[in-house]
């Protein structure tokens, strides 16, 4: 009888002594946490993926409730414009632009399309293989197919199909992931909107260009006289679209003598058609 | 053998021949889960350092007084309320004085107030009936072999699990379990060493 008394009181009193010490040092130790941080951290995903820049949710929201830094409340890949309201609400400040953007891959180099320089059997990375006479492709711009940005997706959104990464559009939050692991530079991030892209970014001269790819921008400037909207350019023979003054009429990917310039609602018309 | 020499031993012994993770397999759910990278393989076997040698700092003299009223065999309860009670402590203490430390360390706290492998290494102290300073090297030990064999699965997940193509069957949990099985033989080798 007396041991379980013993054991009850001994082990009450340790418990006790516990809570009064922790219940103190909450107090003595509080860090005032701003309610302003605590009501933007609910709205956020809490994926943690790094896509706004800051080194987690936790962060982003240390940073928007510190007025005096400014930080834009846009910047949350995964939640979209709708987080990005909810956190403008809260902080009584305008959304701002949030269109959509999705990443979108500049190369269209296909097994078929592109000619391999040499067969390789190394460790299966786009940067390994790079530093092999500058890439398994014999195009130097182009798309490995290694799957670098497969591997550094979150979200299952971007895989090697064919021998080029390609974006499931639908998935993509625009975190960024892929397009630092690319260590061909050929993702970037593309606002939804823009439906015409230039797939390629092989900057060599023509005849070069042509030699290692079928589907190479070869700058002939095709698009450019094309164009009614002043909207296609060729720089360092490679043809670029100003996404600000493409209406997205498709003529240049119409007049593409190489087919490097896709036109993503042609396609969305033919999964429509398809479906109907 | 003199005391300098007894600690020594328990410390080699702590980090090879009896490493939590690989040869005692306690700590196994941090193990497998925070070995994906070396910076949260750091971040972790850090935490988990100071916290074994922190709780049996505490623990020990508990102990003590536990076995004063006859009731040792309360320690596994008594010891679970010290410890969670500590690393609850220990966490607001850092977020208040050492705000950086709180950053590379804070997630890492809370995961380790039930972890098996601290209140195993408490545990151990008694039942091998270790002095103060045996106990707090065995814990500081103990640690740091978790570390070491968190940082060498990181170091192995990072290479082979990520940059090889697994069979789909093996993708996941499965080749990190076969990882470890296979760290675990490895260290198997050391066994029977300073014994």
């Amino acid at each position: 009888m007396n041991t379980i008394v013993i054991a009850i009181v001994l082990v009450s009193v340790i418990g006790i002594l516990a809570g009064i010490l922790l219940s103190y040092a909450s107090k003595i130790f509080a860090v005032k946490e701003d309610q302003l941080f605590i009501d933007l951290r609910a709205e956020l995903p809490g994926a943690n993926c790094g896509g706004c820049g800051f080194a987690g949710c936790d962060d982003y929201a240390h940073a928007l409730a510190d007025k005096s830094l400014n930080t834009p409340c846009n910047k949350c890949a995964v939640g979209g414009p709708a987080v990005a309201e909810k956190l403008a609400g809260i902080l009584g400040t305008n959304a701002g632009d949030t269109e959509r953007k999705i990443s979108f891959v500049a190369c269209n180099g296909t097994n078929e399309n592109a000619k391999k320089l040499y067969d390789y059997k190394g460790v299966t990375s786009c940067k390994a293989a790079k530093t092999l006479f500058g890439g398994v492709e014999s195009c130097l711009y182009g798309c490995q197919g290694l799957g670098d940005c497969e591997k550094a997706c979150k979200f299952d959104a971007i895989h090697v199909c064919d021998g080029v990464a390609t974006v499931e559009r639908d998935k993509c939050t625009a975190c960024g992931a892929c397009v630092a692991a690319c260590p061909q530079h050929l993702i970037s991030l593309k606002p939804e909107s823009s439906l015409v892209i230039v797939q390629c970014s092989n900057k060599d001269m023509g005849k070069a260009a042509m030699a290692v790819c079928k589907t190479s921008c070869i700058g002939c400037r095709m698009c450019e006289r094309t164009c009614q909207h002043d909207a296609v350019h060729v720089t360092d023979n490679l043809a670029v679209i100003d996404p600000e003054k493409c209406v997205n009429c498709g003529a240049c990917a119409e007049k593409c003598p190489k087919h490097c310039i896709l036109n993503l609602s042609l396609k969305a018309k033919k999964v429509e058609e398809k479906t109907a | 053998m003199s005391q300098f020499g007894k600690i020594v031993i328990i410390l080699v012994s702590m980090v090879l021949v009896d490493n939590y993770p690989l040869a005692q397999f306690l700590g196994i759910c941090p193990f497998l889960g925070v070995s994906t990278d070396l910076d949260s393989a750091k971040g972790m076997g850090v935490a988990v350092t100071f916290v074994m040698t922190l709780a049996t700092i505490v623990t020990w003299p508990v102990q003590q007084l536990l076995d004063k009223f006859g009731i040792g065999y309360l320690q596994t309860v008594v010891f679970i309320l010290i410890i969670a009670a500590l690393v609850q402590f220990v966490e607001m203490f850092m977020k208040k004085n050492m705000p950086a430390l709180y950053k590379s360390m804070g997630i890492y706290l809370p995961l380790i107030t039930t972890n098996c492998a601290v209140l195993g290494v408490c545990i151990s102290n008694i039942d091998k009936g270790y002095t103060y300073a045996e106990s707090i090297a065995q814990a500081f030990g103990g640690g740091i072999g978790f570390w070491f064999a968190l940082t060498i699965m990181a170091g192995v997940r990072s290479r082979l699990v990520d940059q090889s193509r697994i069979p789909k069957s093996f993708q996941g949990v499965p080749i990190v379990l076969t990882t470890a099985a296979i760290l675990s033989l490895a260290f198997m080798g050391f066994q029977g060493m300073f014994g």
